[in-house]
């Protein structure tokens, strides 16, 4: 049986296979390749060596000074995306009316894309600075603020139905147990609850830190980088440079497999820590 | 079980197949590939003005219909065309015949560009000059010309020369820096009996909309330079004029219809509103934007108080100074298609600027004011600000500005230099620091 089994395996595995080396692997490689070369478009390229790679941590390709800013952007969205969905989901979980009502309405945001609720940020928020003669691209902590709020309403929603799950699987006895221990209500979320959903926190932390660290939507319709590419973040910092520069398309390259390594290195960090919190049930 | 499994089936084939579909029908224009035209050869144009779709598609299927020649007319969305057109490129359906903006994009398109010299829409050239050459290769031909400067509402201007102590008579008396700003500076004053909320439009420096300064508006001080050292290019620029660019700049933002601080959150559109609205009585922006103001709800300037005069920015002898004529569309030839599709592109350009239905299409459909000597005087397009356009052309008593714009380094140079204009609009930056950013970014990347 078994054998037959693992002579049929690249008809089961095959075309997986297949999609996963065109839609990834091969576009990875030859990314990886035009990243050593100069290049206009992606047929016809000519190997330059570590030369993009030197080029793209040079202090005019803004390329470190973005990543300070989205890695800032990445901490501050994190932190106050987790806790507001937590928080969200906890009241949620409670046995209010309406909490369908209100589950809905949480989750709405969600299902609005990223350019629209840009420029839809932005106007509300010029709207808003109007009143104090001023404009969102005035000053960078606009931006910076702006960047935030638009991330927390954008993911709250998503996070707190992970949450919401994750609560309504903690099981009743144990939480009934702590109460006939003594425990306060603090005591049971620090102690019976939080590690019980550890689970769904390690997927809401790897969720919100892959997509803020990968913002790209929200951060072109909102700003584009103003006031002088102050909020500009990798992606789109990467993006400038293959589409608005001349001659720099490997620069380009070179900084979006940069980039890659961060961004899947970070991810692989948050996953082992957080699981290693995990508590079998 | 078995029909739902059947049914099942049935709208996964569907859906596999309208997936397909989609793909391949994905912009083309439903030339068929089979019926190939005389040559053998066949027309991919990979078009850059998105409002311009509609007449393009139409002018192909005519073009079909009459030769035969598979012509297929790809539109890419705005302001994305250096991306679609390096991507189409790369495929091996690539576009033959595209378009570059001047000597920059002639720069990175000179390996794809072939040598046009011998065809016959070059020879048509009014101005060979106007042709884009790379290493002694015409590799871009202009199918278009436009002007821009400081477009005017007559009907504001005469209610101001009326009244009383009106610092000009006409709009001919405007022929200098000084004297535009001693006319604003009064109409700005008087903007309440005029009934306007500022003389000039709102100063769009939202990102993105802020091509009017970064670009033509930055075009006439590099004019300027180049005209003072006798070239058509430099690798660096001192910026020698950036008094007169500030200036103007300040006039703009002054004698404005909203405060600077808010210039950010305008875009070209709202500029343009507040102009057709009767709002604002003069907006820089060149001829295209006759089918902005027209199309604006409750549009109050008519056809013929829509007027346009030079932008002087104060240099000497700037009295002979007309709007700035040129352009920044050449149609290039893939030289890495099969030869016959290059031979039914360069047919096409051709029979576009020689056939009398190519000749209608381009002035009447596609609105373009012609660079090429086929075109007759009368045959010219309609709208009201073309026509002043051509007008200007046509007057040797002045001396046009160049286009040297299309010379500038890097779309993202004029990023860089729209972000310091917007922060010196609001009052973050000092000018002299504006001008900083300009030398140096100019500099940089024209490095590359």
């Amino acid at each position: 049986m078994i054998k037959s089994l693992r002579r049929l395996a690249l008809v089961f595995t095959g075309p997986t296979i297949i999609a996963f080396a065109i839609a990834f692997a091969v576009p990875f490689l030859v990314g990886l390749y035009l990243s050593f070369c100069e290049f206009t478009t992606v047929t016809n390229a000519t190997w330059v060596g570590f030369d993009n790679y030197v080029r793209a941590f040079s202090p005019r390709e803004r390329f470190l000074s973005s990543l300070g800013f989205t890695a800032l952007v990445t901490a501050i969205a994190v932190l106050t995306v987790n806790l507001f969905a937590f928080t969200v989901a906890y009241l949620l979980t409670r046995k209010l009316r309406g909490t369908n009502f209100f589950r809905t309405v949480f989750f709405m945001p969600n299902l609005i894309g990223g350019i629209v609720l840009g420029y839809t940020w932005q106007t509300i928020i010029n709207a808003v600075l109007v009143q104090y003669q001023t404009t969102l691209i005035s000053d960078a902590k606009y931006g910076f603020i702006g960047l935030v709020l638009l991330l927390n309403w954008q993911m709250i929603g998503y996070m707190m139905i992970i949450y919401i799950a994750g609560l309504q699987n903690v099981p009743g006895e144990l939480i009934e147990a702590a109460a006939i221990d003594g425990a306060d209500k603090w005591q049971t979320l620090r102690h019976v609850t939080i590690p019980m959903v550890m689970p769904s926190i390690t997927i809401c932390l790897f969720l919100t830190l892959s997509s803020s660290f990968k913002l790209f939507d929200a951060n072109l319709a909102l700003t584009n980088g103003a006031p002088m590419r102050q909020t500009e973040m990798v992606a789109l910092n990467i993006v400038n440079t293959f589409f608005t520069r001349v001659g720099v398309e490997g620069v380009g390259q070179a900084k979006a497999m940069v980039f890659f390594l961060l961004v899947s290195g970070l991810a692989f960090l948050q996953l082992r820590a957080t699981r290693r919190q995990e508590v079998e049930q | 079980m078995k029909p739902s499994k059947r049914i099942l089936g049935a709208v996964a084939a569907v859906a596999a197949l309208s997936l397909m579909a989609g793909c391949g029908g994905g912009g083309s224009t439903g030339s068929s590939d089979e019926s190939s035209g005389a040559s053998g050869g066949q027309v991919y144009y990979l078009s850059f003005k998105p409002e311009q779709d509609a007449a393009w598609q139409a002018v192909a299927a005519q073009y079909t219909e009459q030769t035969g020649t598979p012509v297929r007319i790809v539109t890419a969305a705005q302001g994305t065309y250096e991306q679609t057109l390096k991507a189409e490129m790369a495929k091996s359906d690539a576009p033959t015949l595209f378009q570059i903006n001047g000597p920059v994009g002639g720069a990175v398109w000179k390996d794809y560009a072939l040598d046009l010299s011998d065809t016959d829409f070059y020879n048509a050239l009014l101005d060979k000059s106007m042709a884009v050459e790379m290493d002694g290769n015409v590799i871009g031909v202009p199918y278009v010309v436009e002007g821009y400067g400081i477009i005017y509402n007559q009907a504001i201007m005469d209610k101001y020369f009326a009244t009383s102590g009106a610092k000009a008579a006409s709009v001919d008396e405007i022929n200098t820096f000084a004297k535009l700003k001693e006319v604003t500076d009064d109409m700005q004053a008087k903007k309440d009996e005029l009934g306007i909320k500022g003389v000039f439009a709102a100063t769009s420096m939202k990102p993105g909309d802020a091509w009017r300064w970064d670009t033509h508006l930055a075009n006439l001080p590099i004019f300027y330079e180049y005209r003072d050292n006798n070239v058509t290019d430099m690798a660096e620029v001192s910026f020698k004029y950036n008094k007169e660019y500030q200036q103007i700049f300040d006039l703009y933002l002054t004698n404005s219809t909203i405060d600077p601080k808010l210039t950010p959150s305008k875009a070209v559109t709202d500029s343009m509103a507040e102009f057709a609205l009767g709002e604002a009585a003069m907006v820089q922006n060149g001829n295209w934007a006759w089918g902005q103001v027209a199309d604006v709800a409750g549009n109050t300037v008519t056809e013929e108080n829509i007027k346009m005069m030079p932008i002087y920015i104060g240099v000497d002898g700037e009295e002979k100074q007309s709007i700035a004529v040129g352009t920044e569309n050449f149609f290039s030839v893939n030289s890495k298609a099969s030869e016959a599709d290059q031979q039914a592109s360069i047919d096409f350009v051709n029979w576009l600027i020689t056939s009398d239905a190519g000749k209608s299409a381009m002035v009447n459909d596609l609105g373009f004011i012609p660079p090429f000597s086929t075109f007759s005087a009368t045959e010219q397009p309609a709208d009201p600000l073309a026509k002043q356009v051509v007008a200007y052309m046509g007057n040797t008593d002045l001396y046009n500005v160049a286009w040297n714009f299309t010379t500038f380094p890097s779309k993202d140079f004029k990023n860089s230099f729209a972000d310091a204009l917007t922060q010196y609009a609001v009052g973050n930056l000092e000018w002299s620091q504006v001008v900083e950013v300009f030398v140096t970014e100019w500099a940089a990347e024209k490095q590359g």
